[in-house]
């Protein structure tokens, strides 16, 4: 696919053209939903994240780009807190949740979790548990105990994953007997039972194949209805295809947001263009 | 088996004699190893297996002279002791392990694990005199609960290294997934590390059991035996091991008998014990 067919599909149904410039310093708005103020991550010494500010809009997709090391991951990792999982590393810089500071001194990492949800690279749905148990871990932790209720709960979020129609029948089985692209869209339903505000994902379809990719892009497209979603990806043609906003990522910098439109045809940077159209990376 | 073909040579016949050779040798050691195990099962059940009868499994033992008798007092005193050695050394040792695999910034962890590596030598000859020091004198006399703080010392090394290992084969992305839904640290632990490492934990607590339960070495200040029943655990109580030990050293030859009785049924419960753990861990497996 070349840039031209992209750009041909992606203006022919943008939805707000108008809006060009993310970029600029904008006071919180209700079409915000997440800010991130003079971002830097530490690990040890290492400085993996150099100073990123964006804006996160609500109910769209934003995309983040850039080579292997970049930084990406580590920066999507500080939306919901995850990073300090990892010993040795050090965040710097503000990151607001509809202006709720969720570096600030109190904030409960769990409380944080429960809002910015999170997919990862490679599907890990809890062995031990069913497809029910895997779709409702997350939720139970508020107590449920009512089997009515849960079992709404399943159903609403595998519907939601698109995937309740093909493991209806065999709930009781272990979610580890899926196929690969069926236990990401398992973990997708897992996260979207919490009903977070905000649902990250780290470079979710790297390790499916073509067709459980597709699955899990239209997915993307139908969730962003009611969820903001944003996505590190390594494939700048799903990036292209799955995002309203596309941020690019080089060595820990933020070299520019904007558009996904506009930066896969005319982006401003030259760093930009040369990676998008492959020059390296 | 085909004639050689004389057109293959020397390097040929002497590629084959040095394979031979190899898989001999292997055949060998495995085979001295069986054979111990048979021959040890084998004179035991000799020895012992002339003396087992109804009697000797629920009748308590008789005064030295009187023939009959039985161990039934040592066989429940065991079971007492070592399940309230497991109830103290399971939850401590898991505690510790939980502490050690999923707290590692705290330098302390790794300290915790080294001394457990280092209890794992101590001589069960002073983990008795240690139990002696600290429970027995302090309330002045024997007791089945300082046995069982003695055998609890042998079983917490043995279950929180068997539980460390078991933890760390937990993929963090288990650990990072459940983190994810806003579960917190301790409910990860609980619901997703442990389940998923259930099978290893138990293996290593039947380890632990099968450990203690041979032990007599540290019952000799702590239990210290007793030649009636009791169920007491604040009161000195007969343990098989012990038993063993007593009636081996004694100059009567129907204890000797009795000895080798009491060992036979050691053995085939500790045999037993794996085998059905194996057998429950084989069967969950297949679920």
């Amino acid at each position: 696919m070349n840039n031209e067919s992209i750009a041909v599909d992606e203006q022919g149904d943008a939805p707000e053209p108008r809006r060009v410039e993310p970029m600029e310093e904008q006071p919180p708005t209700e079409d915000i939903r997440i800010h991130v103020e003079g971002l830097s991550v530490y690990y040890g010494k290492l400085r993996a994240v150099k100073n990123v500010s964006l804006a996160i809009k609500s109910r769209k997709v934003t995309a983040i780009i850039g080579p292997s090391g970049c930084g990406k991951s580590t920066f999507i990792r500080c939306l919901n807190r995850m990073h300090e999982v990892t010993p040795g590393t050090r965040v710097e810089g503000k990151v607001l949740l509809d202006g709720y500071d969720l570096y600030g001194p109190g904030t409960d990492p769990v409380e944080v979790r429960r809002k910015v949800g999170m997919v990862f690279q490679k599907p890990n749905p809890f062995p031990t548990m069913s497809i029910r148990d895997n779709a409702i871990a997350g939720f139970r932790l508020n107590g449920s105990r009512d089997r009515r209720l849960n079992d709404e709960k399943v159903e609403k979020s595998l519907r939601m994953a698109a995937l309740w129609d093909e493991v209806k029948d065999q709930l009781h089985q272990p979610g580890t007997s899926l196929s690969g692209g069926q236990q990401q869209r398992l973990c997708i339903a897992r996260a979207l039972a919490v009903e977070p505000e905000v649902l990250l994902m780290d470079e979710p379809c790297s390790a499916l194949d073509p067709i459980a990719t597709a699955k899990i892009e239209e997915l993307i497209h139908e969730l962003k209805d009611t969820v903001t979603i944003v996505i590190v990806t390594h494939n700048m043609q799903q990036a292209a295809r799955v995002s309203d906003f596309t941020a690019f990522f080089y060595i820990g910098e933020l070299v520019e947001f904007g558009v996904t439109s506009k930066m896969f045809t005319n982006p401003d940077k030259q760093q930009t263009e040369d990676y998008i159209t492959g020059r390296f990376g | 088996m085909s004639a050689p073909n004389p057109a293959l040579g020397l390097r040929y016949f002497r590629r084959k004699a040095i394979e031979r050779l190899a898989v001999g040798g292997m055949l060998l050691c495995a085979g001295i190893t069986i054979f111990f195990l048979v021959t040890i099962l084998g004179y035991v059940l000799y020895r012992g297996a002339t003396a087992i009868d109804w009697e000797f499994l629920t009748s308590l033992p008789l005064p030295p002279g009187e023939t009959g008798g039985g161990i039934a007092n040592a066989l429940i005193g065991s079971a007492l002791v070592v399940a309230c050695a497991a109830m103290m050394a399971v939850p401590i040792g898991l505690g510790a392990a939980v502490f050690v695999n999923e707290f590692p910034s705290a330098g302390l962890g790794r300290f915790v694990r080294f001394l457990a590596e280092v209890m794992t030598g101590v001589p069960s000859i002073v983990v008795g005199l240690f139990a002696y020091a600290l429970i027995v004198r302090p309330f002045g006399s024997f007791s089945g609960f300082s046995g069982s703080v003695a055998y609890a010392f042998i079983m917490i090394p043995i279950i929180l290294i068997s539980a460390h290992e078991a933890f760390r084969l937990v993929p963090d992305s288990l650990r990072e997934a459940s983190l994810a839904l806003g579960i917190s640290k301790w409910r990860t632990i609980m619901r997703v590390v442990l389940p998923v490492s259930s099978r290893a934990l138990l293996t290593g607590v039947v380890l632990a059991v099968s450990r203690a339960l041979g032990e007599a070495a540290p019952m000799l200040f702590t239990a210290f035996g007793n030649p009636y029943w009791s169920l007491n655990l604040g009161k000195p109580i007969a343990t098989v091991p012990l038993l063993i030990y007593t009636y081996a050293t004694a100059p009567y030859e129907d204890w000797h008998r009795k000895a080798w009785a009491a060992s036979f049924i050691l053995l085939v419960v500790v045999l037993i014990t794996s085998v059905l753990t194996r057998a429950f861990l084989r069967g969950k497996s297949n679920e």
